[in-house]
Order: C-alpha cells, then structure tokens, then sequence
C-alpha cells in the first residue's frame, strides 16, 4: 500500500519535471535548426546539428566581452556588499544603542522601497554628476543590496558571542582585527547565503543596467540579450541560439554549487 | 564598541554612504519633485497635489493598477498551490527527490528577461504549430489578446516561481516532528487527514511568509512584463512597474511619474507591514 503510493508520488513527480524542463528543451532543440525548419516543425530535434545559428549569435552578442561584463560588475559588487555589510552589521551588533536600533531600523525599512519609487530622481542626479557608468551602477548595487545583507549578518552576529570579541582584545588585538581574523571567519555560512542571494538578483538584473550603462561595449548579458531580441525578433532561430548562450553560464554555476544555492535562497526567504 | 568611537562610524561609512545616495536621498527628492512641475532638468513651480489628483481620472495608469491586481491575485493562489503540490511530492520518500527539486527550482535562477523571451517563442510559435497539428483552434495567436496575454504571463510566473516557493515549504515541511506524523499514521488517521490536521496547522506561517513573497514579487513584476508581451495588445497587458517607466522615459513626465512611484511605494509598503502585523501576532499566540 505504502510502496504503491510512493510509486504513484515519484511517476506524478517525474512528469511534472519533464514538464518543467519543456521550454529549455523547446528552445534548445529549435536552436539548431534553420528558419525554415522552425516555420514547419517546432517540437522534434533538428535534421541536422548545426552550428551555424550559435556561430552568428556568439558574434553578434560580442558574447566573450559581455560575459565578462556581467562578471566584473557581478563579482565586484557582491565582494564590496560582502565586506561592508558584514562590517556595518557587526558595527551595529555590538554597540547596543538607541543610534544602532534606529540604522537598524533604516536598513530594514529601506528593503520595502521598490525600485521604481526612487528610480526616475536616481537616475537624474547620478546623471547630474556623470556617474552613470560602470563604477556607478556597482555603487548603487552596493546601496540596494546593503539592506537584505546587514540584515541577514546582524542575525548571524546576535549568535556570536561577545566573550570572543573580548578575549582577543585582551591579547592586543584591535577591534579592525578584531573583526577580520575572529568575526568574519566564523560568518562563513551566511557569507554564502548573501553571496548567492546577491549573485542571482545582479547576474539577472536588467533595468537597473538599463537605465546606467549606455555605452556600447560594457552591456552586461540581460541588456545585450535585450538590443539582440529586439533586432531578430522575426529571425527565432537566432534569436533562440542567443537565449541558449546567455544560459549556459547560469547552468554551470548551479551545476557546481546546486546545494548551496537551494539553502542560500531557502535561508534568505524564511529569516 | 559605543556608538561614540570613531570605529563604529568607520565600520558603517561605506553602507551609509551608498544606502543615503542610492536610496534615501532619491526618495526624499522623489517625494518632494511628486509636487512640482519637474522636468528632469528644472524644478519647476509648485503644484500641491495636483499630480496625485490627475492619478484618478488617468485611465492608463488606473488600467495597469487593476491589471496588477487581477494578475497577482491569480498568479499568488497558483503559484502557493503548485509550489506546495511540488513540496509534498519531493518530501515524500521517493529515489529522485534531490533532482527533482534541481529541476523545480531552475528557473528561478535565471533572468525574467530571458525567461519571457523563451516563452514568447512557446506561445508565439509552439502553441501555434501544435494547435495546428491537433485542431486547437484555441492556440493560435496567443499573446495578441489581453486575455491570452493575461494567462501567458501567469503561466510563466508559475512556473517560475512555483520551484522558488517549493523551496520555502520543503524548510517547513522538514522541520516538522517526524514522530507526531508517525504516531498519527498508528493511529489510523488517512493520508488526507494527516494533511488536513497535524501538516497543514504546522506549515501554516510558511504561508504567510510565500503568501507575502509572491504578492510582492508579482505586484512588482517588471522584466517578465516587458519581455513577454511588452505590455501588448495596446497596453491592455501593462502592469504598474512598466506604466510608471514609460509615464517617465517614454512621455518625459518626470514629476508625473514620481508621484505614480510614490503610490506605487506606498501600497508595496502596505503588503509588507501587513505581512509584518501577521507575523508578530502569530509569534505573541505561540
């Protein structure tokens, strides 16, 4: 009875993944075909395994260039949030007053704001002083991303006992070692959790870039995948081989830290 | 540390720095240019609220507003339903639970944008060729009307967010004492009633906490919007994050606008506070 129920969970389960997975499959599949072949047949694989749509789309996006400007502002920016959310958060854990409760406050409040009630003055007074530009939009990640991150280390810290703070002082050591060597190393698991939080909401983020960066050449994947879609929007079967690369990297990084993502994403939501 | 060591401030210069510029001094800007006639460039003269007052007779913008609505309220009981299902099933003792929830959860790891774009090609092309292939005539030309453009987005955003949501109740589900869920099986109660009484009461503030989540999410929804169905046909599928935009860069109504952000704010802040409200309460009956 038991067994047979299971089964029935797991075959239910199984075909629901393979559901899932459809759209991935649907446009990996027509990725390779011609424009003609996708006019008569949407759902079977290709006649034949051509590279030719990946070829043109590779170029088109200045793949390589993109893909390391998503990385630089992506890496750059979750290091920056890292490090001084984690110091603003301990800052804030161990100088119990009524000024620390009030920032606190600010921080966590700040998380309700949506992005388009500050958007159009942002975008204006970055403007006003030529800050538009790459080193502007990882200041304003840094500035958006602040919140969520003090708030999840400032958790973390209220389980960290203050004996440990005062017995390396006690050896010498000043409160910025203090912080570096004993602290921060211990915030190891929720270093990862606001990485990855973080990670996943820059890599995607589109507007945001949108609005910043406007030269040719710096456009991170989501905005150059944008200017592509809009010039081969009748052409799909380009269009479908670009959608695949701007993928592929998404896909390795989950492959490779699956786990910890899961566990990032679940912590950052139930806290 | 106190708060009056130098430390303390060094510690949350760079924070406060990017938060005051990023956040704080826009919003406070934002809320006083919500009163004049700015212009992007000149502040213009003032005008009390008049922008607020031609919110009400702006058809457009009152259009996307109950769009948002509708599409949030659909999108938040899909989205819990499916996510739950795909919970239960995945918590159950099967061989292929971990992959299972690799599967789920993918989409939410990858951009709107591009996530719209995929499914614009399902709707635009897939649906077309197989209602053809069957004699549905019920899947062609999705996507040009409200009403196809309505589910489109829904259905995307229940995909995509059903494994996100997944993942909020597996925490709850697996936190729940094994031996209470033992003891009522011994004691006969069927697999629906140790649903209705022991797990559903025990995951109850998961469903505050992805209630607020994907209503959030989804009243906010911009990427997908503009991917999707870019607000077409005629704007019928606009959502508030796009109106508020192109009100902006589009017609260059820049106090007009701000003072739709402004509201816009204002009812985001509402569902988060009322979220809050719950949760509190709920932790004073525990």
């Amino acid at each position: 009875m038991r067994n047979r129920w299971n089964i029935k969970v797991e075959v239910l389960g199984i075909l629901l993944a393979i559901l899932w997975l459809l759209p991935f499959y649907l446009m990996f599949v027509n990725s390779f075909k011609s424009k003609k072949e996708i006019f008569l047949d949407t759902t079977s694989p290709p006649e034949a395994w051509s590279f030719d749509n990946y070829i043109t789309a590779f170029q088109e996006l200045d793949f390589l260039r993109t893909l390391f400007n998503s990385l630089l502002i992506t890496v750059i920016s979750v290091i920056l949030i890292i490090l001084f959310s984690a110091m603003a958060a301990y800052a804030l854990s161990r100088a119990k007053s009524k000024m620390s409760t009030f920032l606190f406050f600010l921080f966590v409040s700040a998380m309700l704001i949506p992005f388009q009630s500050v958007m159009i003055p942002l975008v204006t007074v970055f403007g006003q002083f030529d800050m538009l530009n790459r080193g502007g939009l990882i200041f304003m990640y840094i500035g958006f991303g602040a919140s969520l991150s003090i708030f999840l280390y400032h958790g973390a810290l209220n389980n960290v006992p203050k004996s440990l703070d005062e017995a390396a002082k006690i050896d010498g050591a000043n409160r910025w070692q203090v912080f570096w060597h004993i602290i921060f190393p211990i915030l190891k698991p929720i270093t990862v959790t606001v990485a990855i939080l973080n990670i996943i909401w820059i890599w995607n983020d589109y507007l945001l870039p949108s609005l910043v960066i406007n030269t040719t050449g710096s456009e991170t994947i989501p905005l150059k995948m944008f200017f592509f879609f809009g010039e081969y929007t009748k052409q799909w079967h380009l269009a479908l081989a670009g959608l695949t690369l701007a993928i592929i990297p998404v896909i390795i990084f989950y492959f490779f830290a699956q786990r910890s993502i899961i566990k990032g994403v679940s912590d950052g939501a139930v806290k | 540390m106190r708060t009056r060591d130098l430390s303390y401030w060094l510690f949350l210069a760079p924070v406060l720095l990017a938060l005051g510029l990023v956040v704080v001094v826009p919003m406070v800007l934002g809320l006083f240019y919500s009163f004049t006639a700015w212009n992007g460039i000149q502040t213009g003269e003032f005008v009390g609220f008049q922008n607020y007052i031609n919110l009400f007779t702006d058809e457009r913008f009152l259009d996307s507003l109950w769009f948002t609505t509708k599409f949030s309220v659909v999108s938040v009981i899909l989205i819990n339903f499916i996510g739950l299902s795909l919970a239960l099933i995945v918590t159950s003792k099967i061989k292929t639970s971990s992959l299972l929830r690799t599967t789920f959860f993918m989409p939410n790891l990858i951009g709107g944008l591009i996530l719209g774009f995929i499914w614009q090609f399902i709707f635009l092309k897939v649906f077309a060729s197989v209602g053809e292939a069957v004699g549905m005539e019920s899947l062609q030309a999705w996507l040009s009307t409200t009403e196809t453009g309505f589910w489109g987005l829904v259905i995307l955003m229940s995909w995509q967010m059903a494994g996100y949501i997944m993942v909020i109740y597996i925490a709850y589900l697996e936190g729940l004492p094994n031996e209470l869920i033992e003891a009522a099986e011994i004691d006969g109660a069927s697999t629906i009633q140790r649903f209705r009484y022991i797990i559903f009461p025990l995951v109850a503030p998961a469903f505050t906490v992805s209630m607020f989540l994907t209503l959030s999410n989804t009243f906010k929804l911009y990427d997908q919007n503009l991917s999707l169905t870019a607000g077409g046909p005629y704007n019928s599928t606009e959502m508030v994050a796009m109106e508020i935009f192109k009100t902006a860069f589009v017609q260059n109504a820049f106090a007009y606008a701000q003072a739709k952000a402004i509201i816009f704010f204002l009812i985001v802040a509402v569902i988060a506070l009322v979220q809050v409200y719950i949760n509190k309460r709920r932790e004073v009956e525990m």
